[in-house]
């Protein structure tokens, strides 16, 4: 089912707002990502869809129906909360179950789709145990088992991720994505982690105080953060972001005609299709990803500072006349602290923010 | 080991041994007087005769004490329980503006309100109310006086129980009532017979109260009866005092094996019974 929200703002009762207006259509089917900082209003957001938490204004609806004063219980959505919040009074079993007691289901059909379910998630031998006798990933699994057992619209995942240990985070998130992709149903999921959300989601919303500060698949969000927040969230390694101006242009080489970007006595090139909204004198942020920097005759002068392995590349940092620069450089190429390095920007990866709003700035 | 160290040793054991005894002996006497025939203070091997029990059976208000003991008892119990559970989980959950001054303040009046201190307007308030000499009367007042720290204790369960639990079984359909019956009472059963347990136990044992507010001696519990032992020079019967006692004494120390066994016995809140 389709989820929207339209300018739903939440205040708190101590005047904190988690949510400041904001609008978002959710499509039918999709694996949908809440990305943000701690603190950012992901998770109210959550569950004012779930309904644990009422909209102070606005409206949301899931499919056709308005579903922004209706109780949690009567959504026809499914929640599986951080700590997974199964019973550890009750066996594995009667907690996939419990969803179908709530609906007055009879005892011999409860067990028998318990059964099915937990089969399903590879559960099997373990339906007499309690939730204490399990290990974090059959448990993470026990509240997906009972998540499916109410066959709801939505599914909302608070951080399904984070309370498994690195290795098993991986095989979850392969698994998740699976049985996402299998059940159809549409799923939002709120997480912290931005490599969790580029890899399961189909879209992203990346939240800051209560708003989106950009929508998108996980692409675009990679690829044109459109402001230097998400430019900085976005990443494993952090984005390059170095504040420059605009100048009129040298005219020593064919790429700058017209003007230039001046960071720290470098002077780059501005990206074609941007090259009639900047005028000289403007001040700019230029981002960059490690990733899109390469070693070349000219450019940014640096020396290498630290050099951090990341297996497959190294992250490098260089000292310049501006602000440090980090770029990685391949597996066996690392170069000595000390030496002297010159980088420029792979062609067409060049993004320019506007220094006073720190948005991207686009092809008109 | 060096002789000041046997010395210390010695004088170790001798003084636990002193303790031990101190506190055995008025324990043994309670185990052997009732079946020896003319119990004196000092223990003595006993006779082995059960004609105490038979001369108690004969004191008509004797064993119904017990019976009555056993009503209040389950009656103060159950109230107390059922009112603290539910006040407990809406102090926990809902916000009320200066609820833990509140708490306090009733824990603190608590221990006033089925003291000797207030028992001159307790009298009158259940004069007032018509409910001199009737088991409501009593199990109401000993109930008041017991809910305060079994709701400061049933909260302390509760607090420390995750939301997300109750937020779990709302998202899943659940109503207010279900959620604290599926998930919130099950949760908390150690707490709830730590309630339990402690609520008869203080039944079980109060003398004021039920000394206080009934008039007919045929309805007192047994703490009361336990009162009544005289021989017919004024002198108290050792004999049914102690049968009675070992009696009265049975029921509690059942109730402490069968509690300590299936939970475990701890005391919460520096409360004892």
């Amino acid at each position: 089912m389709k989820v929207s929200l339209e300018e739903v703002t939440k205040v708190f009762d101590g005047g904190v707002t988690a949510l400041d207006a904001l609008s978002l259509e959710i499509q039918d089917g999709e694996f949908f990502a809440l990305l943000g900082p701690s603190g950012c209003g992901k998770t109210t957001l959550l569950r004012t869809i779930a309904g644990l938490e009422t909209a102070s204004s606005g409206s949301l609806r899931i499919g056709d129906r308005d579903v922004t004063r209706v109780p949690p219980g009567a959504r026809d959505v499914a929640m599986v909360f951080q700590d997974y919040a199964l019973f550890p009074h009750m066996t594995v079993a009667d907690n996939i179950a419990y969803p179908l007691r709530i609906k007055k289901v009879g005892r011999a059909e409860r067990r028998a789709k318990a059964a099915a379910t937990g089969e399903g998630l590879s559960l099997g031998g373990l339906m007499e145990r309690r939730p204490a006798q399990l290990s974090g990933g059959q448990q993470q699994r026990v509240a997906l088992a009972r998540a499916m057992a109410a066959q709801p619209t939505v599914f909302l995942l608070d951080e399904p991720l984070s309370n498994l240990d690195a290795r098993l985070r991986l095989e979850a998130r392969t698994f998740l994505k699976k049985l996402q992709h299998d059940l159809g149903v549409t799923t939002v999921f709120v997480t912290h982690d931005q490599a969790e959300a580029l890899a399961l989601a189909d879209r992203i919303a990346v939240m800051e105080s209560g708003r989106i500060r950009q929508l998108g698949t996980p692409r675009e969000v990679f690829q044109r953060p459109a402001n230097v927040f998400v430019a900085g969230f976005i990443g494993s390694t952090p984005m390059n972001l170095l504040a420059g101006e605009c100048v009129p242009g040298d005219g020593e080489t064919a790429t700058s005609w017209g003007h230039q970007i001046d960071v720290a006595g470098v002077r780059l090139p501005v990206p074609e299709d941007i090259v009639t909204e900047l005028t000289p004198g403007d001040k700019v942020i230029v981002g960059i990803r490690p990733e899109y920097l390469t070693e070349s005759e000219d450019g940014i002068k640096g020396t290498v500072e630290i050099v951090e392995n990341l297996g497959t590349t190294s992250l490098v940092t260089l000292t310049t006349t501006g602000p440090s620069v980090q770029l990685t450089v391949p597996e066996g190429r690392e170069p000595e602290p000390g030496a002297t390095l010159h980088v420029t920007p792979a062609p067409g990866r060049l993004l320019v923010y506007r220094a006073d709003d720190g948005e991207l700035i686009d092809a008109p | 080991m060096s002789p000041v160290q046997v010395v210390r040793r010695i004088g170790f054991y001798v003084f636990v041994a002193l303790v031990t005894a101190f506190f055995a002996l008025p324990m043994l006497w309670l185990v052997t007087a009732p079946f020896t025939r003319n119990p004196t203070l000092s223990v003595s091997w006993p006779d082995f005769t059960l004609g105490n029990f038979k001369h108690l059976t004969d004191d008509p208000n004797a064993l119904p004490s017990l019976y009555n003991s056993a009503v209040l008892s389950l009656w103060t119990m159950l109230i107390t329980v059922a009112a603290a559970a539910l006040a407990a989980y809406a102090l926990s959950r809902v916000r009320v503006p200066g609820r833990d001054g509140i708490l306090y303040l009733l824990l603190l009046l608590s221990s006033v309100i089925t003291g000797t201190s207030a028992m001159v307007p307790i009298f009158q308030l259940m004069f007032k109310l018509h409910l001199l000499d009737k088991d409501i009367g009593v199990i109401l007042v000993m109930t008041g006086g017991l809910l305060p720290a079994a709701i400061f204790i049933l909260k302390d369960f509760m607090d420390t129980m995750p939301k997300s639990y109750e937020e779990s079984a709302r998202v899943f359909g659940a109503n207010s009532f279900q959620v604290l019956g599926h998930v919130v009472l099950p949760n908390v059963r150690p707490g709830l017979a730590t309630i339990a347990v402690w609520a008869m136990v203080n039944v079980w044992g109060n003398f004021l109260m039920p000394f206080l507010l009934y008039r007919t001696p045929e309805k007192q519990p047994a703490a009361v009866t336990l009162n009544n032992f005289y021989t017919e020079g004024g002198q108290p019967n050792l004999a049914l005092i102690s049968t009675f006692s070992l009696l009265y004494s049975i029921p509690v120390v059942i109730m402490f094996l069968f509690v300590s066994r299936r939970y475990g016995f701890r005391f919460h809140g520096g409360i004892k019974a």
